[in-house]
C-alpha cells in the first residue's frame, strides 16, 4: 500500500497563485473545460486549498488519505473506506451529509457539497496520469511521488547542501 | 525532407513545417517551443479574472467559489473583465492610430518641404479625402491641400468641439445616429484612449456596461485611425491596384541580398525599396544577382498591395523567415515583432535592424529611421545587409521551395473600378444585383493574426472553403490575407475549385470584363490591418446603395487566429458598426457573466453587432453562415 504515488507539497516555493484551486475545480467538472465549467451549475469545486499562514507564506493542502484514517473509522454509515489504489474514498450514495469525517479530519481538507448535501476530498484525479492540481503548479510546488522517492529526493537536496558547505 | 508531418498539429503550411523540422534538428526554440513550456496557462488571466490595475492587488476571482465575490476595492467580475478589455481595445486604438499618426506628421514635413523622400503619389485620393472632411480643394494646389488633411489628421488626435472626422465621415448617417444616441461618438482619438485609462483606473468606472460603452467609443476612435492610416498611405505612396505576385518562404532567393521588411507602416518600407533599388549595383559588386526585398507581416501586406513585392511569411512563423539562414537582414519598424526573432537572427548568423525609436530589441541593431533623413538611414541599412549577403553567399541555406502565386491589391477604388467595366454609370450595381439574386450569399472579412494556440491557419482555411462553397464574398486583411495567401486562396487559378457556382460566376464576369481572361481570386486581398478601413468602407458603400444601414446587410466579420489587442479593437469597431463579428480564441472576458452576455447577445439590441466567440472552425463557419441568413431575411431576401 504505501508504494502509491501521494501529493506532497514544497512548502517554500508556493506563490500562492491559486491555479491548482481552478485546476481542480475545472478537472471535477463535467466538461474539464475552463470556460464551460465556470457555467456549470451547481459549481464544480476544488478539493485542494490554499492557506495564507503569515507574511508571503501560502501553503496548498489536500487530504493526506492518511493510511490510518480517522474519517474511516468514525464515518458512521459506513461511507469511507480505501480504494484498490489507495485512495480513501467516499461513497456518496451512504454519505449522510453528518459531518464526522469534517470533525475528525486532522487537516480540514474534508469538504461540504451543500447542493448535494455530501461530503467531498480530493481522489487524485482517477483519470489522469497526474493529478490536475500537480500539473498546473507553475513553480512545481506540488509533486507526485511515492513516499520513498519524496525522501530520497529531499535526502540528495539536503546533503548536497552539506557536501557545497563542506567544499566551502 | 522526411518527418515533417510530425509538425502537422503546430502549423498546416509546409513551409513552415520544413523550418520547424530544422528548428528542431539544431535546437533553435521556436515560439511553439515557448508556448509549450508555458502551459499550463493561468486560468484567472484567461478568464479575465486577474486585476493589477492598484497597488493593493493583484486580485484575483475564483469562479468556483460560492457566493459573489469582488476584488479588495470591491469589484466584481464583470467589472474587472470589463476593465480588462478595455484596456486592451485602448492599446489596440493607440496602435492603429499611432501607426497614421506617424504618417500624419510625414504628410505635414513633406508638405513644409522637411521631408524630402516623400511626394503626393496619388492626388485623386488626396482631393477626395479632403473633400470628405470639408477641405476646399477648388484652385489650390495638391500641396495645400495635403498640408490642410495632415493638420486635419493631427487635430482629430485631441478632443475639440468636432467629433472625430475619420470616424463621422465614413460611416453612414444612420450609423452617425446610433452612435451618438449611445454615447459613442469619439471625440478625439488619443482623448478616448486617454479616457480609458482614467476610467479604468483604481476607483473609477464600476459599471460593467458603461464601462463596455467606453470601449466601444474607443473602438470607434480605432476605425478612425485605421481609416486615417489607409488614407494617408494611399495619398502618400498610392491606393492600390491589382498586382500578381507571390507569397511564401520560396520568395527568398539563394544567390541575392535578401531583405525582409517586418512591421507596419509604409512610412520606412516604402523608402527602403525606392533605396533599394538605387543600390542594386552594389548588391551586384558583391557578388549577388540583386537585392530581394520580402515582407513579413503586414509591411509585406502594404508593399504587396502597392507594389507586387513577394510576402515572405505572417505572424506566428516570422522566426521561420531567419531560419532559412537566407535572410541577410530583417528590418522592423513596430507591432507585432517578436523579441525573439533577435535571437533566432543570431543563430543564423544575421541581424534584425530596429528603426523607430519606440521599438528596440536586445540583441538588434538599431538605425534610427526619420523622416527628414529617410534615404540615408535605408543606405545603412541595406549596406549593412550587402555586407551580410558577402560572409553568406557560400554557405548552404535553407529556403523550401515553396511558392504560392498570389493576386492582391484591392482597393475599394480598384474594385469599383473593375466593377465599373461590368456598369460604368453605377458601378456597385453588379455587386448589389448579385448579393439580391442569391448568386452571392453575402460578404466576410477574415481579419487578425495566427495564435500558437490554434495550429496555424487551421481555422482561416476551414472557414473559408466552406464559406466560398457557400457563395460568400471572401475579404481578407493583415496576417489572415497572409494566411489565406499561404493557401493558394489568392490564386486566380483556384477560383472555380474552390468557389460556389454563384460567387465563381461573378468573380469570373469582372475578371473577364476586365481583361484578366479569367476570375479574380477565390479571397480578394484588401490589405493590411489598418486596412480593415477598406472593409469598412466597402459595408458603408453596400448599406448606402441598399438605403440601409450596416447593421442590416448580410457582412460578416471573422478574426479566427486573434492574438494581437489590434485584433480585440478591430473585432470591437466591427460589432460597433453593427456586424456580427467571430472570435476563434476565448476573449479574457468569460469569467464576467454579464459582459459575456452583454458582447455576445445584448449588443445586438445597441449596435446591432455582436461577438460570436467560437473555437471550432466549423461550428463558426455555421455561425456566420446563419448571420448572413438573418441578414439576407431582414432585407426580404432569399
Amino acid at each position: 500500500m504505501s508504494n502509491f504515488k501521494e501529493i506532497f507539497v514544497k512548502t517554500d516555493i508556493c506563490t500562492g497563485c491559486n491555479t491548482c484551486k481552478l485546476a481542480c475545480a475545472v478537472e471535477h467538472s463535467e466538461s474539464r473545460n475552463l470556460f464551460e465549467a465556470m457555467r456549470q451549475t451547481p459549481k464544480p469545486r476544488a478539493r485542494i486549498y490554499v492557506e495564507w499562514l503569515q507574511d508571503n507564506i501560502s501553503v496548498p493542502v489536500l487530504c493526506r488519505h492518511c493510511e490510518e484514517a480517522p474519517c474511516i473509522n468514525a464515518c458512521i454509515s459506513g461511507a469511507i473506506t480505501r480504494s484498490d489504489q489507495g485512495n480513501v474514498i467516499t461513497d456518496n450514495d451512504k454519505c449522510i451529509g453528518c459531518w464526522t469525517c469534517v470533525m475528525v479530519c486532522p487537516y480540514g481538507v474534508i469538504g461540504r457539497d451543500r447542493s448535494r448535501r455530501k461530503a467531498y476530498r480530493c481522489d487524485r484525479c482517477p483519470d489522469l496520469e497526474i493529478p490536475a492540481c500537480v500539473n498546473s503548479c507553475p513553480t512545481n510546488a506540488l509533486v507526485y511521488k511515492t513516499v520513498d522517492k519524496f525522501s530520497a529526493d529531499k535526502r540528495k537536496a539536503a546533503l548536497k547542501g552539506l557536501v557545497a558547505g563542506e567544499g566551502a | 525532407m522526411s518527418g515533417e508531418q510530425q509538425f502537422q498539429n503546430l502549423t498546416s503550411d509546409p513551409a513552415v513545417q520544413q523550418m520547424l523540422f530544422k528548428a528542431k534538428a539544431e535546437n533553435i526554440p521556436t515560439v511553439w517551443d515557448r508556448y509549450e513550456q508555458m502551459l499550463p496557462q493561468c486560468g484567472f488571466g484567461e478568464t479575465g479574472l486577474c486585476c493589477r490595475h492598484c497597488l493593493q492587488g493583484p486580485c484575483r476571482i475564483n469562479p468556483f467559489e460560492e457566493g459573489s465575490q469582488t476584488g479588495i476595492c470591491g469589484a466584481t467580475a464583470d467589472v474587472m473583465v470589463a476593465r480588462g478589455l478595455d484596456r486592451a481595445i485602448a492599446a489596440g486604438t493607440a496602435a492603429h492610430s499611432g501607426h497614421a499618426k506617424h504618417l500624419a506628421h510625414t504628410l505635414l514635413k513633406m508638405t513644409q518641404g522637411h521631408a524630402r523622400d516623400y511626394k503626393i503619389t496619388d492626388p485623386v485620393k488626396l482631393k477626395k479625402v479632403a473633400e470628405r472632411l470639408n477641405i476646399c480643394v477648388d484652385n489650390r494646389d495638391d500641396n495645400d491641400i495635403a498640408r490642410d488633411v495632415a493638420l486635419a489628421a493631427l487635430a482629430d488626435f485631441h478632443e475639440k468641439d468636432t467629433p472625430v472626422m475619420w470616424a463621422a465621415s465614413v460611416v453612414t448617417p444612420g450609423r452617425v445616429k446610433v452612435l451618438s444616441d449611445l454615447g459613442i461618438v469619439p471625440k478625439g482619438i488619443d482623448h478616448e484612449i486617454s479616457e480609458i485609462m482614467h476610467r479604468t483606473l483604481y476607483g473609477v468606472d464600476a459599471d460593467p456596461v458603461n464601462l463596455l460603452l467606453g470601449g466601444l467609443r474607443c473602438s470607434v476612435a480605432d476605425l478612425a485611425g485605421c481609416y486615417m492610416g489607409t488614407d494617408l498611405a494611399d495619398i502618400l505612396f498610392g491606393t492600390p491596384t491589382p498586382q500578381v505576385t507571390c507569397a511564401n518562404l520560396g520568395t527568398l532567393k539563394q544567390m541575392s541580398v535578401n531583405v525582409a521588411l517586418h512591421g507596419h507602416n509604409p512610412v520606412l518600407s516604402e523608402v527602403i525599396i525606392k533605396v533599394a533599388g538605387e543600390m542594386e549595383e552594389e548588391a551586384i559588386q558583391a557578388g549577388a544577382d540583386g537585392i530581394n526585398i520580402v515582407g513579413v507581416c503586414c509591411a509585406g501586406n502594404e508593399l504587396m498591395e502597392r507594389h507586387g513585392i513577394p510576402s515572405c511569411t505572417h505572424s506566428v512563423s516570422q522566426e521561420m523567415a531567419l531560419l532559412t539562414g537566407a535572410v541577410d537582414v530583417m528590418i522592423v519598424d513596430y507591432q507585432c515583432i517578436m523579441p525573439s526573432v533577435a535571437s533566432v537572427a543570431e543563430c543564423m548568423g544575421t541581424k534584425v535592424i530596429t528603426t523607430m525609436d519606440i521599438c528596440k530589441i536586445t540583441g538588434a541593431d538599431h538605425i534610427e529611421v526619420s523622416d527628414e533623413t529617410a534615404s540615408e538611414n535605408a543606405r545603412q541599412a541595406l549596406t549593412q545587409a550587402i555586407s551580410i549577403f558577402k560572409a553568406r553567399k557560400n554557405k548552404k541555406t535553407d529556403i523550401p521551395e515553396i511558392k504560392n502565386t498570389v493576386v492582391a491589391g484591392f482597393s475599394t477604388e480598384s474594385i469599383l473600378t473593375a466593377l465599373s467595366k461590368l456598369n460604368a454609370d453605377d458601378p456597385l450595381l453588379p455587386l448589389v444585383d448579385n448579393i439580391k439574386s442569391g448568386n452571392i450569399k453575402g460578404v466576410c472579412l477574415f481579419a487578425g493574426c495566427n495564435n500558437v494556440k490554434i495550429p496555424q491557419d487551421v481555422n482561416y482555411i476551414t472557414m473559408t472553403e466552406r464559406l466560398l462553397k457557400e457563395n460568400v464574398l471572401v475579404v481578407a486583411t493583415g496576417c489572415g490575407a497572409g494566411s489565406l495567401m499561404r493557401h493558394d486562396f489568392m490564386d486566380p487559378s483556384k477560383t472555380r475549385e474552390v468557389c460556389g457556382k454563384g460567387l465563381y460566376t461573378v468573380l469570373n464576369a469582372i475578371g473577364e470584363a476586365n481583361g484578366l481572361g479569367g476570375p479574380l481570386p477565390p479571397v480578394l486581398h484588401l490589405g493590411s490591418c489598418v486596412d480593415n478601413s477598406r472593409a469598412i468602407e466597402i459595408a458603408v458603400a453596400l448599406a448606402n446603395h441598399l438605403g440601409v444601414d450596416t447593421n442590416e446587410i448580410p457582412v460578416v466579420a471573422s478574426a479566427p487566429e486573434p492574438t494581437s489587442e489590434k485584433a480585440i479593437s478591430i473585432g470591437t469597431y466591427a460589432v460597433s458598426a453593427g456586424l456580427p463579428t467571430h472570435v476563434g480564441v476565448m476573449l479574457p472576458v468569460t469569467g464576467g457573466p454579464l459582459v459575456t452576455n452583454v458582447l455576445t447577445q445584448k449588443l445586438k439590441d445597441l449596435t446591432g453587432g455582436y461577438f460570436i466567440v467560437e473555437p471550432d472552425p466549423d461550428k463558426a463557419a455555421d455561425a456566420l453562415l446563419q448571420a448572413l441568413d438573418e441578414r439576407r431575411a431582414g432585407l426580404g431576401l432569399e
